[in-house]
């Protein structure tokens, strides 16, 4: 039998510590509502995603309620958009949305395309289409794969998506450049994620299968606080048995939804995300370590530590893993490090650094207006060629917050929180990106 | 079996176990564990049942508690069993 110490400890963690189920997101795939029509497409679309997901909001509720755990976000991914339209894709987009409203989730991915070798027709045209889709609808989210490992990376996507993400961020103004919060750009996308803004349903996936992504940051930094101090094995140690913890209840919210759903179960994505709540946050764990501010010399391995920590006590707990998996640190959606980046001590320089060490990349940063399409198009080469190289996911989500300049403050609400705008290095690398074509894969030997 | 948890806890008063555990036999809901203690005068109680017995869904069950909350005045939470288990169970 369960003692109360551990009943407690469990309350605890739930309604002190901000532990929740950040999202069930329920993958479908679109592949058979490809139709040369997009008005035809677009409601094959709607009508399969109103079919899949009817009882998904609901099921997630239900499950929270019995449980008592917050299952914070309740998702669809899709098939990539650019993979069915065979036209113009804006209509598809249109019933996306309207699908992603009629069934109550708050985000919908897939409006992607994946072109880290080239570019199809379908993904030109979606590219083409995004800013104008993620200006005039509310629920959906974007995502371009410009490179891989295999592959290499895809420099006339990323020049490309320099200028998208610029007017994105223009066509969404009147928002602190709302669009480019739903926008992400990857380097060895994944085909199960459940986070957003990068979930889509990979063309690997099966029909239809449900993600959970967890979360617990809170729960973490709280369980550090407990050995402050003590050495690195000890930290380790407790971030291992604090995620093992925190996933076992992923899984068990990811069975129970696949049972009632009645769709199968895909994985569970061992992340800590951080949301812009206090005591929510990721870098409050890194200063728990013994750093003054997230950015001091020391981040990096912190995060390091706490990275793998956080898969080797999640893996045991969970019989699939996949998605991201892993601490995520985006600027605006966490407490600490929109400190941290205030203060002047974290740059994004030493984000960068980070995100060779962590999940996922240069997240949810705001810089200057006034940064060019160049600029923005080498911060993804410089992202995606860490990804590239080191066999990991990376990716880049930034906003050019139109009008503004270094210092102030971009304001989005909910949980994709308030960010400083940050200073980016102002030499030029434009004749760099114009030069276009593919930088080769890399080598997979002699590794040093 | 589906376990839950009861936790009931609130200012203290005389017949609140009986209330609830009144309650709980109307529904057929058997009680497998109990702990309570008073804490700087907070009633706080802890209930393990099994809800097969009563053959109504969760939402039906905690529902039918409402009266019971109301009367005492106290805070009344029902969740099932498997977190805990989940948790802390290998």
């Amino acid at each position: 039998m369960i003692n109360t110490g551990e009943i407690l400890q469990t309350l605890r963690m739930i309604q002190e510590e901000h532990f929740d189920i950040r999202t069930i997101t329920l993958g479908i795939n679109l592949l058979d509502c490809a139709d040369p029509d997009a008005e035809r497409c677009g409601q094959r679309v709607y009508e399969k995603i109103c079919r899949m997901a009817g009882r998904l909001v609901q099921t997630g509720e239900a499950i929270e309620r019995e449980l008592a755990i917050p299952i914070v976000n309740k998702r669809i991914s899709v098939t990539p958009v650019s993979m069915i339209a065979q036209a113009d894709p804006r209509p598809i987009a249109r019933w996306l949305d309207k699908a992603a409203k009629e069934m109550g989730v708050n985000f919908l991915g897939g409006y992607s395309a994946l072109m880290q070798k080239g570019a199809t027709q379908a993904d030109e045209r979606l590219l083409a289409s995004i800013p104008e889709v993620l200006a005039e609808t509310e629920r959906l989210c974007s995502s371009v794969n410009v490179g891989s490992t295999r592959a290499g990376l895809n420099m006339n996507a990323v020049g490309e998506m320099g200028r998208i993400i610029r007017q994105t961020a223009e066509a969404t103004a009147d928002r602190d450049g709302l669009g480019c919060a739903k926008l992400v750009v990857f380097c060895n996308a994944v085909e199960d994620n459940p986070f957003m803004a990068g979930a889509f349903c990979g063309p690997g996936e099966p029909e239809c299968a449900i993600n959970v992504g967890v979360s617990g940051p809170g729960v973490v930094k709280k369980a550090l606080e407990e050995v402050r101090g003590q050495p690195f094995d000890v930290v380790a140690e407790t971030v291992k048995r604090t995620a093992f913890k925190i996933t076992r209840v992923g899984q068990l919210v990811a069975r129970e939804a696949s049972q009632r759903l009645g769709i199968p179960f895909g994985i569970v994505d061992l992340s800590l995300a951080p949301t812009p709540a206090r005591g929510d946050s990721v870098a409050y764990i890194l200063e728990e370590m013994g750093l003054e501010k997230t950015g001091a010399p020391g981040t990096t391995a912190a995060l390091a530590l706490l990275n793998d920590a956080v898969k080797k006590g999640g893996v045991m707990a969970s019989n699939h893993v996949g998605g991201l998996s892993g601490a995520f640190i985006p600027v605006s959606e966490d407490i600490g490090m929109i400190e941290a980046a205030a203060a002047g001590a974290l740059t994004l320089e030493k984000l960068e650094a980070m995100t060779c060490v962590c999940s996922v990349g240069l997240d949810m940063i705001a810089v200057p207006g006034d940064t060019s399409a160049e600029t923005i198009s080498g911060i993804i080469a410089d992202e995606a060629a860490i990804g590239m190289v080191n066999n990991k996911t990376t990716a880049v989500r930034i906003i050019p917050a139109i009008g503004k300049k270094a210092g102030d403050t971009v304001e989005f609400g909910g949980l994709l929180g308030f960010a400083p705008v940050m200073p980016v290095n102002s030499y030029d690398c434009s004749a760099f990106i114009r030069r276009g074509g593919r930088i080769p894969a890399p080598l997979h030997s002699l590794r040093n | 079996m589906t376990k839950a948890l009861i936790s009931v806890t609130g200012l203290d008063t005389t017949g609140i176990i009986a209330r609830v555990a009144t309650r709980l036999s109307e529904m057929n809901i058997n009680i497998l564990d109990i702990s309570q203690t008073i804490l700087g005068g907070y009633f706080t109680m802890m209930m393990v049942v099994d809800l097969d017995g009563a053959h109504m869904d969760f939402s039906e069950i905690d529902a039918a508690l409402q009266p019971v909350r109301d009367e005492l005045q106290m805070s009344i939470h029902m969740q099932r069993m498997d977190i805990f288990d989940a948790m802390h169970r290998i």
